[in-house]
């Protein structure tokens, strides 16, 4: 099953290899990491998309939770939640018709034609990772030039949250 | 009070309460080498070699309770230092390591001597620090004490740049009393709930089984395991790692389980309804192969590190907490004198359990004309009253320790369990002896083990350390002959310890004593030999068979019921048991 980890952790150079090293160390898989920092400068926060069965799961967040550069944990994917994820796309095209296409597909995606030059557009798109991969999917694969992601971030919906 | 950086991690040390620190000098330290021979409170400790350092002080540490303090220089001293921290790391032991690094300005330069010693400890640390102001620095001490001996305990490394410790810059000190993580809370008291769970589950056993391990060591709580134990009236076994904690010469203690465990004690394991386990971790040494791992139990597991908990094997009732303090509810909750267990069931359970036991698995030919090792740690056992602290390395050398010296107090049985460290026990055994200088202190090791610290038989002079090496010298890495001898058609390929050294005239080098026993007649006389010695080191070399296996063993990957058993023993074979 796929969850997604939200952290909170010291905002001290060396956490985040801490993570990365347990996730090496012990072999468990990562699907995507991102980390800011928040509001208050002391803490920064993590989100971490991983698979594996329950019992591996269950020892991700407790392995996670030993580190001393963690501060709190939720498993977002335990309850109601919003998964977001920003990709930068950018498309080759060859005339008008086909940038019109591309604009055509990103809108109802709720995406935007950020740059236009040449023969290319660039199409930024926010939504979950599934939309995103979506999106690629629906795109002339040999047109891709080059795509970027943030990985997911995500945040729990209405009262729970991750704070200290 | 203004103090330079050196000056303030010599006297935090001081405040610490720091007895010893194990160390040696280099560049990067000198500062800190300066500040420690201006004062006569910390006594340091010069080893010869920085691993002989660590295990040094984890010997120290694992005999007394306290945390053991290393000090070694950047670059390779703290690469040296790296087994030795590994080795605290996976039996949970408390160390603080200190280790020099390049000045602030040249890190990230491959400057001389420079490693990133915080990356290459991360993986084998509780946790680790770089203190790159010098105002962090006694903060960071603290935390790092903290952080070492509290919960599951731990090595943790502290890497301290040169100029940190730059004796030209004074700045105000003051011991800092108070310590607090918000991110590092370890829970002491178990749950009431789950506690209650447990007790009723324990007094519906037919067939329960106790199994514990290091935590009740590190916890201290001996004596409530004994008290709860006798209330409860059930067979109990110990890892390798716990031992002594429960008395061995007790009559509900059927030995240890595991690998190299009793007949009994596995048996036990592989036929009972209720396992408690406390402290323990459920290493594959001692859980065999897990889909055959107490097939009919209810597990209930005490421990204080939730990611010990349903790791390997899934329980039933978790408790997080700390032994001491589990098991105090646990004896309060069961009231009354006898607890109110099955008691007729249990009388049946004891009579099975003694019948397994009347096999004797640990027999061994008692009149052969070469030593048998298991009979030099007999005459150990004997000899020293059962009182002696005992350390060994890692082999076939230490199964036997670990079979035939009857443990009765913990902290007795020092060993490297979790890395199986050869090289662990002659340094050990000196930073034992530290703590206990009136007690006796034997080394059980093996000819291929004693040489990988033997440098430390200097140390052991310069500080007058007369520990006793029990050298039971096979010529084999014995452990690994034995694998050979089962598991690949008796091909020993690249274990036999060839161009031994002359271990008598090398302990005499060294300034020792040095006794090389040929015959067993002479093993009772060598030892009280020895022992009378109280202010030597003396080296003992047993000549012993070559070919001795120790048994029961289960294969890797085999259930607690496919033991093999010496061909001494009675008790059904594996292949004869019924594999249910
Ligand atoms: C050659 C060789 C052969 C071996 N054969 C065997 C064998 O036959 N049998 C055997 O048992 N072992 C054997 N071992 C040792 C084995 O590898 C493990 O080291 C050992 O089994 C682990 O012991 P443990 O489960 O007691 O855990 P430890 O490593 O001692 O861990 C302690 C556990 O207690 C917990 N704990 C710590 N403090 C507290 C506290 N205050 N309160 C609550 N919980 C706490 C920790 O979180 C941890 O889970 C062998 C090793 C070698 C080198
Ligand atoms: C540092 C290290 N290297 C290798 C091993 C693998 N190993 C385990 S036991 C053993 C042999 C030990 O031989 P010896 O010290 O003579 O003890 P014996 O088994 O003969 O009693 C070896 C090589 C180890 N445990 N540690
Ligand atoms: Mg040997």
């Amino acid at each position: 099953m796929r969850h997604i980890l939200s952290l909170l952790m010291e905002n001290e150079s060396g956490a985040l290899s801490r993570v990365a090293g347990l996730f090496s160390a012990r072999g468990y898989n990562i699907e995507s990491l991102t980390v800011a920092p928040t509001e208050d400068p002391t803490l920064s926060r993590m989100t971490l998309v991983t698979r594996g069965s329950e019992q591996i799961i269950e020892q991700i967040i407790k392995q996670l939770n030993k580190l001393v550069d963690v501060v709190k944990l939720i498993d977002l994917t335990e309850g109601e939640h919003i998964e977001r994820e920003l990709m930068l796309i950018k498309i080759r095209t060859a005339d008008e018709n086909q940038r019109a296409e591309i604009g055509r597909l990103a809108e109802p995606n709720g995406g935007t034609l950020v740059d236009e030059s040449g023969d290319t557009v660039t199409v930024e798109l926010i939504g979950s990772g599934d939309q995103l991969d979506a999106f690629i999917n629906s795109v002339e694969r040999s047109s891709i030039i080059e795509t970027v992601r943030t990985g997911a971030s995500g945040i729990s919906r209405g009262t729970r949250s991750l704070r200290i | 009070m203004e103090l330079n950086g050196s000056e303030i991690l010599v006297q935090f040390l001081k405040d610490e309460g720091v007895e010893y620190v194990f160390g040696y000098p280099g560049g990067a330290v000198l500062h800190i080498y300066d500040a420690l021979f201006q004062q006569d409170d910390v006594r340091h400790v010069l080893v010869r070699h920085e691993q002989g350092a660590t295990h040094a002080a984890d010997g120290y540490a694992r005999a007394s309770g306290k945390p053991g303090v290393v000090l070694v220089t950047s670059g390779p001293g703290a690469t040296n230092a790296v087994t030795g921290i590994a080795t605290a790391y996976l039996d949970s032991i408390p160390l603080v390591v200190i280790t020099g690094q390049v000045a602030t300005p040249f890190i990230g330069s491959d400057a001389f001597q420079e490693v990133d010693s915080v990356g290459i400890t991360r993986p084998c640390v509780k946790h680790n620090f770089l203190v790159k102001n010098r105002e962090d620095l006694a903060a960071t001490l603290k935390k790092a004490f903290y952080v070492a001996t509290s919960g599951r305990p731990g090595p943790v490394v502290v890497d301290v740049p040169k100029d940190v410790t730059d004796p030209g810059i004074r700045i105000p000190y003051e011991y800092p009393q108070e310590v607090s993580l918000r991110s590092y809370n370890p829970v002491t008291k178990g749950h009431p709930g789950q506690i209650k769970r447990a007790i009723k589950l324990l007094r519906a056993a037919q067939q329960p089984m106790i199994y514990t391990g290091g935590g009740v060591v590190l916890s201290e709580a001996s004596d409530e395991l004994i008290a709860l134990t006798h209330k409860l009236g059930f067979p109990i076994t110990n890892t390798l790692m716990g031992l002594g904690a429960y008395p061995a010469t007790d009559k509900q203690f059927v030995g240890m389980l595991g690998m190299h465990g009793t007949y009994e004690a596995n048996m036990a394991m592989h036929e009972c309804d209720v396992l408690l386990a406390i402290g323990a971790r459920f290493d594959d040494r001692v859980t065999g192969k897990i889909a055959e791992f107490c097939p009919n139990a209810k597990i209930v597991h005490v421990d204080i590190d939730p990611a010990s908990i349903s790791k390997n094997v899934k329980v039933d009732i978790p408790i997080v907490g700390d032994v001491k303090h589990v098991l105090t509810e646990l004896i309060r909750e069961l009231g009354s004198r006898d607890g109110n267990v099955d008691s007729a069931a249990l009388e049946k359970w004891w009579r099975q359990i003694n019948e397994w036991k009347s096999h004797n698995c640990l027999q061994y030919d008692r009149d052969s004309d070469v030593i048998k090792p298991q009979f030099v740690i007999e005459k150990l056992y004997e000899i020293t009253g059962g009182e002696a602290y005992v350390t060994s390395d890692v082999g076939q050398h230490q199964m036997w320790a670990a079979q035939f010296y009857k443990f009765d107090k913990p902290r007795r049985w020092i060993n490297s369990g979790g890395l199986g460290t050869m090289g662990f026990g002659l340094p050990a055994a000196l930073g034992v002896k530290l703590a206990f200088p009136d007690s006796d202190v034997a080394c059980v090791t093996g000819e291929a083990s004693i040489q990988m610290c033997i440098q430390e038989l200097s140390t052991a002079m310069q500080y007058m350390l007369p520990v006793k090496v029990i050298n039971l010298n096979n010529g084999y890495m014995g452990m690994v002959r034995q694998w050979q001898e089962f598991f690949y058609e008796s091909r020993y390929s690249h274990s036999y310890v060839d161009a031994l050294p002359d271990f008598v005239k090398l302990a005499e080098s060294y300034g020792h004593i040095g006794i090389r026993i040929e015959k067993p007649a002479d093993v009772e006389g060598a030892l009280k030999e020895a022992f009378g010695h109280k202010d030597r080191l003396v080296f003992l070399d047993f000549l012993t068979d070559k070919t001795e296996n120790v048994y029961p063993m289960i294969a890797a990957g085999k259930g607690h019921h496919e033991m093999h058993m010496t061909p001494e023993c009675k008790a059904p074979q594996s292949s004869e048991r019924e594999l249910a």
